[in-house]
């Protein structure tokens, strides 16, 4: 299990908003697997659980068959994509994927190569703080890329792309799926990822609702004929949603 | 390289391309360096005798380099072997010159320095060794060689009904002194060497009357001449030439501007018995020996407020930018990330520190000299350690503004506390105008107390003097006032880092 991510029944409460309520399900290398559901229905909170940056009140995250915190050059193991805008606005894009370059042990070639691969060449000695949300996004990507991770987890990694940004991102995570990397990708675009992604785990109220390859699920649809992620999305989360609905009021 | 190696070089290289730490630590270096220069090349040291302005005169320096004063009326023989003497000392007297409250009489009394005894010289010039065993007003017999030494021998003060013996012998090159109630029975106080041919006698001195005060600008202090007058008799000499006459010195004594000895010493010999009169003292310099270090670094508080502010700087636009997460990816195993942080940070303010310190002291001295002081100036060696440990004191406050800093979450709050604890109370010690005893507890509880690191000239029991902050003198030596700076930013560091370690990022 060298590149695959493993959630098990992962619970995590916040004062007394559920986030993750039993949140199970693996993802496997070799393809793109979407990660969709409603706002606030555990997306985030598992990505930043496996990642060791929240802490479960219960159940295990592994990457690669072991916790996150565990690994010595995590980012040689796994490359995120969180929040984009988690930059020091003065630092330039290139010193600003050097500093985790030299956390990992990495060359400073390999700084070089992933701002080529993001696109970012020409404005790699620019303050990242004067960057677009698409640059950001970008350079997001190039940080993620820096160790030549096996595991990718990206979360709306489309956010903020122009529509060339948006042809660049969905080569990119084809490509890096072929290379037999495991790709966990959330998105709110559901036409973007039923042509990119071959698995999909759909999510509501902190729990799996789905976990089934894209070719099942839209075959499953209740649509007539080709179904759609999105007709299937919103059959799944109906419930979850008037649920918040609820307690909302 | 090992996982933390990699940790810290990261960290360096965060610090280095955020070009405003980078600025703002040259720029503490820089404000330490020009503050101190502008003060000190604004001060003057004028002295006059009369009306007339002269050049200020140049402390006499004692065996080891330091400032001493060397100012006594000495009666006296010279000694080229064994030899030794003997006295009978039967009172001790003296006059203070319009003491407090009210300022308005001389007064008869003695302050409690005030000396009287035998004493081996090597030779009359001011700053020589010498071996002294003598009887003190307030502090009974004492033993003192080469200005910096004491040895307390019995208590109790001088009169006719109890008078003390003194006895001073040399064998070969070592001094013994003896003291005795009836002269048959006799005690040693201590021994001491010196060599040579030697001037051996009796010397009588008083230190001046002090009256210490705090106050704003670091208070101040009165000296009043007072003099000190004692009766020997059953004066005893051996080793020297025989029927050799007494020679008298008024050792250190200044002419007035028209040629007459100012407040000077005297004796006066009948049958047998000597009374000698003289003020000044045998001692290291103290307080007075004029503004050194504290005055070179006046840059430092604002330096250090520069510095506070990089240091807070450097983990909360992380903690607000969300930059924390990116790093706990990259690292996490998060106590190492803090421990990490602070290794860069306490290493660059700790160079920063040094060189501004290294750099300001000589040339802060250069320019006081250019100005008519003439103190001595501060020994190499002694430099380099103000100068390393100021480079202590800076990294310790950025590493307890780091620690506020990564604690709080908030750059503001800890810029603010930081400066309230580590600079404030060392102004309000110093130039505050609080009492003593206020300003050496604030230097002994808080961070500020690092500051002692400048002080150069040690606290002598023997020598009273203006022992205050203000003029440099601080209640725990330097290495304790750096380890109550390093205890503050130690518990902030480790509160820092169980909060960073329980909480989600």
């Amino acid at each position: 299990m060298a590149s695959s991510i493993e959630v098990s029944d992962l619970r995590k409460r916040y004062g007394r908003t559920v986030a993750l309520d039993g949140m199970s399900f693996t993802v496997r290398p070799g393809h793109v697997t979407g990660f969709v559901g409603p706002n606030g229905a555990g997306k985030s909170t598992t990505m930043r659980v496996v990642l060791g940056l929240a802490a479960p009140d219960g159940g295990t995250a592994l990457v690669g068959g072991v916790p996150y915190r565990t690994l010595r050059r995590p980012l040689t193991h796994v490359g995120a994509l969180l929040d984009a805008g988690a930059l020091q606005p003065s630092r330039s894009a290139r010193n600003h994927l050097l500093w985790l370059a030299h956390s990992q042990g990495l060359a400073t070639r390999r700084v070089d190569e992933v701002l080529e691969q993001a696109g970012l060449g020409e404005v790699r000695r620019r303050r990242a703080g004067g960057f677009s949300l698409g640059m950001r996004q970008q350079l997001g990507i190039a940080a993620a890329l820096l160790g030549d991770p096996p595991i990718l987890m990206l979360d709306e990694p489309f956010n903020g792309l122009d529509p060339e940004g948006i042809v660049w991102m969905r080569g990119l995570l084809g490509t890096l799926a072929a290379q037999d990397r495991a790709v966990l990708v959330s998105s709110h675009l559901m036409s973007e990822l039923q042509h990119i992604a071959a698995h999909v785990v759909i999510v509501g109220r902190g729990k799996v609702l789905a976990d089934t390859t894209m070719s099942e699920l839209l075959a499953a649809s209740p649509g007539e004929g080709a179904g759609s992620l999105e007709d299937a999305y919103f059959a799944l989360t109906r419930d979850a949603v008037e649920f918040r609905g609820e307690a909302a009021r | 390289m090992s996982d933390f190696g990699r940790l810290v070089r990261a960290e360096w290289t965060k610090f280095r391309t955020v070009r405003g730490w980078v600025l703002g630590t040259v720029a503490a270096a820089l404000v330490t360096v020009l503050l101190g220069l502008f003060v000190a090349s604004n001060s003057h040291s004028v002295c006059s005798k009369g009306t007339v302005d002269v050049e200020c005169p140049t402390s006499p320096v004692g065996p080891d380099g330091q400032p001493v004063r060397d100012k006594f009326y000495f009666v006296h023989q010279p000694l080229a072997g064994d030899g030794a003497i003997t006295v009978r000392v039967t009172s001790m007297t003296g006059l203070i010159t319009y003491p407090p409250p009210d300022h308005d009489e001389i007064v008869p009394g003695l302050v409690e320095w005030a000396k009287a005894g035998v004493i081996v010289k090597d030779g009359t010039a001011e700053g020589s060794r010498y071996v002294a065993l003598m009887v003190t007003a307030k502090h009974g017999v004492r033993m003192q060689h080469d200005f910096v030494h004491d040895t307390a021998g019995k208590p109790g003060a001088v009169s006719a009904d109890a008078p003390r013996w003194l006895r001073l012998t040399r064998v070969g090159d070592t001094l013994t002194g003896e003291e005795s109630a009836d002269g048959a029975s006799w005690t040693s106080v201590g021994t001491a060497q010196l060599a040579g041919t030697v001037e051996i006698g009796l010397f009588v001195t008083s230190p001046s009357d002090l009256t210490v005060h705090g106050g704003v600008g670091g208070g101040g202090f009165q000296a009043r001449l007072a003099k000190a007058t004692a009766t020997f008799d059953s004066v005893g000499l051996t080793g020297t030439a025989p029927g050799g006459d007494w020679l008298r010195d008024d050792i250190g004594v200044e002419p007035n501007p028209d040629g007459t000895l100012h407040h000077p010493g005297s004796v006066e010999e009948a049958g047998g018995v000597m009374t000698v009169s003289g003020n000044g003292d045998i001692a290291p310099l103290t307080g007075e020996s004029g503004p050194a270090i504290q005055l070179a670094l006046i840059g430092l508080v604002i330096g250090l407020i520069v510095v506070i502010v990089v240091a807070a700087l450097f983990i909360t636009t992380e903690l607000r930018r969300g930059v924390i997460g990116v790093t706990l990816l990259a690292s996490p195993r998060r106590g190492r990330v803090l421990a990490a942080k602070a290794v860069v940070l306490g290493a660059v303010t700790f160079v920063a520190g040094t060189a501004a310190a290294a750099l300001v002291i000589p040339l802060a001295w250069a320019a006081l000299r250019s100005n008519g002081f003439r103190q001595p100036g501060v020994p190499l060696p002694t430099i380099a350690r103000v100068a390393l440990e100021a480079g202590l004191l800076v990294a310790g406050a950025a590493l307890l503004a780091l620690g506020l800093g990564a604690l709080l979450r908030r750059g503001l709050a800890a810029v603010g506390i930081a400066v309230a604890v580590v600079v404030l109370p060392y102004l309000a010690a110093v130039v505050g105008g609080l009492p003593t005893a206020a300003s050496e507890w604030l230097l002994r509880l808080t961070p500020a107390a690092a500051f002692a690191i400048q002080q150069v000239t040690p606290e002598y029991a023997h020598v009273l003097a203006s022992y205050t902050p203000g003029s440099g003198y601080y209640p725990l030596p330097a290495w304790g006032g750096l380890a109550v700076m390093a205890g503050y930013a130690a518990l902030a560091l480790g509160l820092a880092s169980a909060r960073l370690r329980r909480s989600d990022a």
